[in-house]
């Protein structure tokens, strides 16, 4: 395959999903089983593009960077500046080569896998068209070769988690989720976008490999390392939004909202997937400061993630509050400089965690029937709660459940232990090489968090007493169409598909081999540790790290099973003694709570008050304009009646005219030394004079011609033909003196200049 | 381009004054021919707009050069032998378009054509509804179309008075206070042009090459050229009082029009009181003359003071886009909500304008057009749920989605459109604007508080959205049929020319280029060069 082909076969596997959304959206209705059949076909052959994409990638072009442009916009000559275009474009580099595989294989799973979930929905046929944007959404961001494709499919994986999370918009709950979902995402993407502006202004394109190039060249946005820093920052605010980190983190667990297969594309392969490639894709640009600030917000979402975790009892809640906290993770990879491990994480992540919501899903679908059977229409099928000994009756689904337990809670033979393993060892190497120690103790106490709560969720989910007997009596495993995925899922979450190799306690392999640090283009002064240096700390510290990181998993382990297992240790005896903290967790540290008093009912009560301004102020003073002038033209006047704010200035105003009018004349006529006769005669003359003038403010010194303006309201209600009420307006003079106006207006204009 | 020896300008122009000719004599109670009449008339218009659009040349640039302006006619229009007082006076019949006119123009054919399939339902006194409405489509071409300052000045009038009798007449429960107030703020912007308008033409003169003599002269491009300034003369000089004067007096007569706050409050009165069709002309083209206006006039002829101006100018944008957003938000009505949001969307125009380089001028032009399909595509919305429920309470619906989905799809599209979704044409106009303000760093703290803006339109366009279409089905409006193949008719084609121009912008940005960067070129000659970057 030559480097054309490749690049056509990436813009066809871009397509395909565009297409099979164009013609669900529009056609389905006109399908057999409205079209699913088409989008999952459509899914699984952009799979099969994107594999022999990334093996031809990984092997034939191993070293190099196949992208190839297109004129979009042309700027034509720009004053100062010259010819200007913008380009389009689309690269296959090994990043985004591994990254379509990931998407297309989650994706087109969960195509296989809704088939059988979301079997008579209302919008069947709807659903899998907005599954076919998502995917050429998230495509979008994967193959694109600049920040302007990368904005705007960004844009549209908002607007698709929209389409998707809102899909059952009857629920008041779905749509608050879904338009909570997009205008979260917009704040973060703002930053983003400023970002991208201030690359622009510099570099005057969107590319991503001019922009590095002139960085390493020594060109930085207005000759300064801090904007430099900023414009990271801000480009990371749009990883912010989508890979939920905090403070934007709260639109994330509401999106479970959505129908759980589109969890599962939103946490394992789009959406959130997009904000850590795109960290990825911008490592290289990124100063120390900026990667600082990158690590230590990764690191705050993920503490807080995972003690938000442990107090759910929701199935999806625990899963959705473990993506943030994963994310966070994959995040802080990043920002302390572990590139590949970072990466790697998501990879691995992506497959366990597609597979653990799958999972759910399947659980939550069991639940559902065997409720529905029991014509049980208040518990929730979704609480863990509820369940308990599911183990028996849902094999399937019990053991691949388990698998991805064991790979997110880093245990060995899982691709969990080798990409989290390694993300920790970064943190220690960070420790080491900058002092900040904090990051890599949280990092290894959320990793014993993690453990503790996802075997929290596998035994009350699976172990244990039933929570009702008739109800599980009731449980069958979920058909074929379902449980496939979570058999493939559950291989992809072993070491060896990762690695190429045999030994489970080392990450290198084909992936690492794939995905090299990139080095710096940073000037060196704002740069993080090079390349050489990271490698050599990182090796020292790996030891340890695989000790620490496993030592704080089996901890996590055996507590979940002393505390919900064996039951040595009292749950609710713990939850009682800390009460303040439990209730703090279960609401998630307030931030809902937070943003509603602060940012919404903040911006709600400006509206209003500038709607009262609008209103009352702004166009208070041209409705009082219009009525001083009709009061001065015409003697009406209702002035006081009108109580607006514009009456009530121009009183004021004349009401001050008419009192400083009294005092010049009292006082111009007053003689300079006057007697205290004379002061009172004349102060009388001036209160006389100044009501007076108030007087003929306030009623008005015209009467000009009264009947013009009420003979014409009369004549438009009496006469409501066309003919009858032009002619009638033109007779009752208004045009005629609009047009002796103008006229007047130009003789006078021209004596005046001439 | 001509037909019948009369320029195809001419025809597009003066087509609607036939076609309400015709209207006129159709015996009264023809309803239907009257309406075939006037669909036929603008449907031509339209016909020629696309002749046009093929045969433009994006190379030439126009603005200040007469050579480079397209399909040219000019003639001597008044010509009164020199009197005593004022000389000898000379107004010409001069159209001709260039890059930014030319997407007005486009948009101005387009927009009448959809107000006539809109007013398709109006039964009160129809044949002067329809007159009037074409002797409206016939100012706004010709405001857009003239290039001579007077004849300029004299469609503006004419749009003015049939605007003023179709709120009037036609429109809602208060429509009387509506009109009045348009009419009347329009009328004191246009004292203000006409003012700085005969200020200007005693300024100029032009040689007149049949006498010799030097000559005033209304002709906008010979306003444009420095050296026709007569020395001494009123606005004669650079950067005096008496041209800044002169530039507010325009600014504020075109001010009022955008509208730019704080001339915004007759814009929700009229739009809430309007007929659908009458809102979609309003928001669609109407708009649009201000900052043309400013773009046509105050900035080639008073470039030194556009310039100095330029942060003013941002601030208001700013006051515009975030204040008006935020009025939006707070709205119960249906219609004001719109209305509001075209306040927000303009100012994202001003913004461009004030970024004075070629992106942000490309992105306020493209803007103009794309607000015009956009907002055309909102106001038709609202008269859809209108027709059928008679009201527009935001708080009266829900669930829609359920009931009429061909409606809502069209309705995603459009207040996508709105929040400026990339994929359709308004992200591309407000992401230009955005790129070229932020590169002058004069207004670059501006840029960034204004881009506040984007978060506040997608969540009240969202609001909207999810209180009047999602949720439960609402019994009350369980009936409701709908939406017809005459309505989608109105809106499928302006939601196909926002869904390519969002893929493809060239198609028509590339039309604009030469003239944008000619206008910059202008303003940057004047005067210090804008702070660009290298």
């Amino acid at each position: 395959m030559n480097p054309e082909t490749l690049l056509s076969l990436s813009l066809a596997t871009l397509l395909l999903p565009l297409a099979s959304f164009v013609i669900l959206i529009f056609f389905s209705r006109r399908f057999p089983r409205q079209g699913d059949w088409l989008g999952t076909a459509i899914a699984f052959t952009a799979l099969a593009t994107a594999l022999a994409i990334a093996i031809t990638k990984l092997t034939a072009f191993h070293d190099e960077v196949i992208q190839a442009n297109l004129p979009w916009v042309d700027f034509g000559n720009v004053p100062g500046v010259g010819p200007l275009t913008i380009q389009l474009g689309i690269m296959v580099d090994n990043l985004s080569a591994i990254m379509l595989v990931v998407v297309m294989i989650v994706s087109s799973l969960v195509h296989l896998f809704s088939i059988g979930y979301m079997q008579g929905d209302v919008r069947y046929g709807r659903y899998f068209a907005y599954l076919g944007i998502f995917t050429f959404s998230m495509l979008g961001i994967v193959l694109t070769n600049n920040f302007f494709m990368m904005y705007v499919s960004w844009e549209l994986v908002g607007l698709s988690s929209y389409l998707l999370i809102g899909h059952w918009f009857e629920k008041r709950s779905a749509s608050d989720a879904a338009k909570k979902a997009f205008i979260v995402n917009r704040v973060g993407d703002v930053g983003m976008f400023i970002g991208i502006l201030i690359l622009y202004a510099t570099y005057h394109t969107f590319t991503f490999d001019p922009i590095f190039a002139a960085i390493r060249a020594g060109q930085i946005p207005m000759g300064s390392e801090a904007w430099l820093t900023a414009a990271g920052i801000l480009v990371f605010c749009g990883a912010v939004g989508k890979s939920a980190q905090f403070p934007l983190h709260v639109w994330l667990p509401d999106a479970m909202e959505g129908p759980t297969p589109v969890s599962a594309l939103i946490h394992a392969a789009t959406m959130v997937a997009a904000g850590v490639y795109l960290v990825t894709r911008t490592f290289a640009m990124l100063t120390a400061d900026a990667l600082m600030f990158i690590a230590y917000i990764g690191a705050a979402t993920a503490f807080i993630a995972a003690t938000i975790a442990i107090a759910q009892n929701d199935i999806k809640k625990v899963l959705a509050y473990s993506t943030v906290s994963q994310l966070g993770y994959m995040v802080m990879g990043l920002g302390v400089g572990a590139y590949t491990a970072g990466f790697f994480h998501l990879s691995t992540h992506a497959m366990f965690k597609a597979g653990l919501f799958l999972g759910s899903g399947s659980v939550i679908h069991a639940m559902h029937h065997a409720l529905h059977h029991a014509h049980d229409h208040h518990t929730d099928p979704q609480d863990i709660r509820n369940m308990g000994g599911l183990r028996t009756k849902m094999p399937v689904t019990f053991w691949t459940f388990l698998i991805y337990t064991l790979a997110i809670s880093g245990i060995p033979l899982t691709s969990g232990f080798l990409s989290k393993d390694e993300i920790l060892a970064g943190t220690l190497a960070f420790g080491d090489l900058t002092g900040h120690a904090i990051i890599p103790i949280v990092a290894f106490f959320v990793a014993g968090l993690t453990a503790f709560y996802m075997f929290r969720l596998v035994i009350l989910t699976f172990f244990g007493k039933p929570a009702d007997e008739h109800r599980l009596a009731a449980i069958h495993e979920s058909p074929k169409v379902m449980t496939v995925p979570l058999i493939v899922f559950a291989a992809l979450s072993v070491f060896a598909v990762w690695t190429g190799s045999f030994n489970p306690f080392s990450a290198e392999g084909w992936f690492t081999e794939a995905m090299p640090r990139p080095e710096t283009v940073v000037p060196a002064s704002a740069a993080a540790a090079t390349n050489e240096v990271w490698a050599e700390t990182s090796h020292h510290v790996h030891g340890p790290a695989m000790v620490l990181s496993l030592i704080m998993a089996s901890t996590g382990i055996v507590l979940a099973f002393v505390v919900f297992y064996w039951k040595r240790i009292n749950a609710d005896a713990v939850v009682a003694r800390l009460k303040p903290l439990h209730t703090f967790l279960v609401n998630k540290w307030y931030f809902d709570e937070l943003y509603d008093a602060t940012v919404i009912n903040g911006t709600l009560a400006v509206t209003r008050a500038y709607r009262w301004f609008d209103e009352t102020v702004v166009d208070g003073i041209v409705n009082g304009v219009a009525r001083w002038t009709m009061g001065v033209t015409l003697g009406k006047n209702d002035a006081w009646e009108g109580g607006t704010f514009g009456s009530i200035a121009y009183l004021l105003v004349t009401g001050l005219v008419s009192v400083y009018a009294g005092w010049v004349l009292a006082s111009s006529l007053a003689p300079a030394d006057p007697t205290f006769g004379q002061l009172l005669w004349y102060g009388l003359l001036g209160l006389g004079t100044a009501g007076l003038s108030f007087f003929m403010f306030y009623v008005g010194v015209g009467g000009f011609d009264n009947t013009i303006v009420d003979g014409l309201v009369n004549l438009v209600a009496t006469f409501a033909g066309f003919t009858g009420i032009v002619t009638r307006r033109i007779q009752t003079g208004k045009v005629q003196t609009y047009l002796a106006f103008v006229l007047l207006g130009v003789m006078v204009f021209f004596l005046w200049f001439n | 381009m001509a037909f019948f020896g009369i320029g195809v300008l001419t025809w597009l122009t003066f087509l609607p004054i036939l076609g309400m000719l015709l209207v006129l004599v159709l015996p009264k109670r023809s309803d239907e021919t009257i309406k075939w009449t006037a669909l036929a008339v603008t449907g031509l218009q339209v016909v020629l707009a696309i002749m046009v659009y093929f045969n433009f040349r994006p190379d030439l640039a126009g603005i200040n050069d007469a050579e480079s302006m397209q399909f040219v006619e000019r003639a001597v229009w008044i010509d009164i032998p020199s009197t005593s007082w004022v000389g000898r006076i000379q107004i010409e019949y001069f159209l001709g378009i260039d890059g930014l006119s030319f997407p007005m123009v486009l948009l101005t054919a387009l927009i009448s054509f959809i107000a006539v399939i809109a007013s398709w339902k109006i039964d009160k006194a129809l044949k002067g509804y329809m007159a009037m409405l074409l002797l409206l489509d016939t100012g706004m071409m010709g405001v857009f179309v003239a290039l001579d300052f007077f004849l300029f000045y004299v469609f503006w009038e004419v749009m003015l008075l049939p605007m003023y009798f179709l709120i009037g007449i036609w429109g809602g429960p208060r429509r009387e206070y509506a009109a009045i107030k348009f009419f009347l703020y329009t009328l004191l912007g246009s004292v203000l042009m006409l003012l700085a308008m005969i200020a200007l033409y005693f300024s100029v003169t032009v040689l007149d090459p049949s006498t010799g003599d030097r000559l005033h002269t209304f002709n906008m491009l010979a306003m444009m050229d420095p050296a026709n300034f007569v020395e001494g003369s009123l606005l004669a000089g650079a950067g005096t009082a008496f041209r800044q004067l002169a530039y507010l007096g325009l600014f504020i007569g075109f001010a009022i029009k955008v509208p730019i706050f704080p001339f915004h409050t007759w814009l929700p009165d009229a739009h809430v009181e309007a007929p659908t069709a009458i809102s979609v002309i309003l928001a669609g083209v109407l708009l649009k003359m201000g900052t043309y206006g400013i773009l046509r006039i105050c900035y080639p002829m008073f470039p030194e003071i556009a310039q100095a101006w330029v942060v003013p100018l941002a601030i208001l944008a700013f006051i515009n886009i975030v204040y008006g957003a935020l009025c939006a938000m707070a709205q119960q009505d249906f219609k004001k909500l719109i209305a509001y949001s075209s306040v927000s969307h303009m100012g994202i125009v001003l913004l461009g304008m004030a970024a004075m380089n070629t992106q942000g001028m490309m992105g306020a032009v493209f803007q103009m057009f794309n607000h015009g399909t956009i907002t055309a595509m909102l106001f038709l919305i609202v008269g859809v749920i209108y027709d059928r429920a008679h009201t527009r309470d935001l708080n009266a619906f829900g669930g829609l989605a359920l009931t009429m989905p061909k409606y809502t799809g069209v309705m995603t599209v459009a207040f996508f459109a709105a929040l400026g979704l990339p994929g359709l044409s308004g992200f591309i106009s407000e992401a230009f604007s955005f790129l070229g303000a932020f590169q002058n760093e004069q207004i670059r703290i501006i840029t960034i508080a204004s881009t506040l803006g984007i978060v506040l339109t997608a969540a009240y366009m969202l609001w909207t959205l999810q209180r009047v279409f999602l949720g439960q089905k609402n019994e009350k409006w369980g009936a409701m049929p709908d939406i017809d193949g005459r309505e989608l008719a109105a809106l499928v084609p302006l939601g196909i020319i926002v869904l390519a121009l969002g893929l493809y912008p060239s198609l028509l940005l590339s039309s604009m280029s030469a003239s944008m960067n000619q206008l910059i070129e202008i303003v940057r000659a004047a005067g210090p060069a804008v702070a660009m970057l290298p």
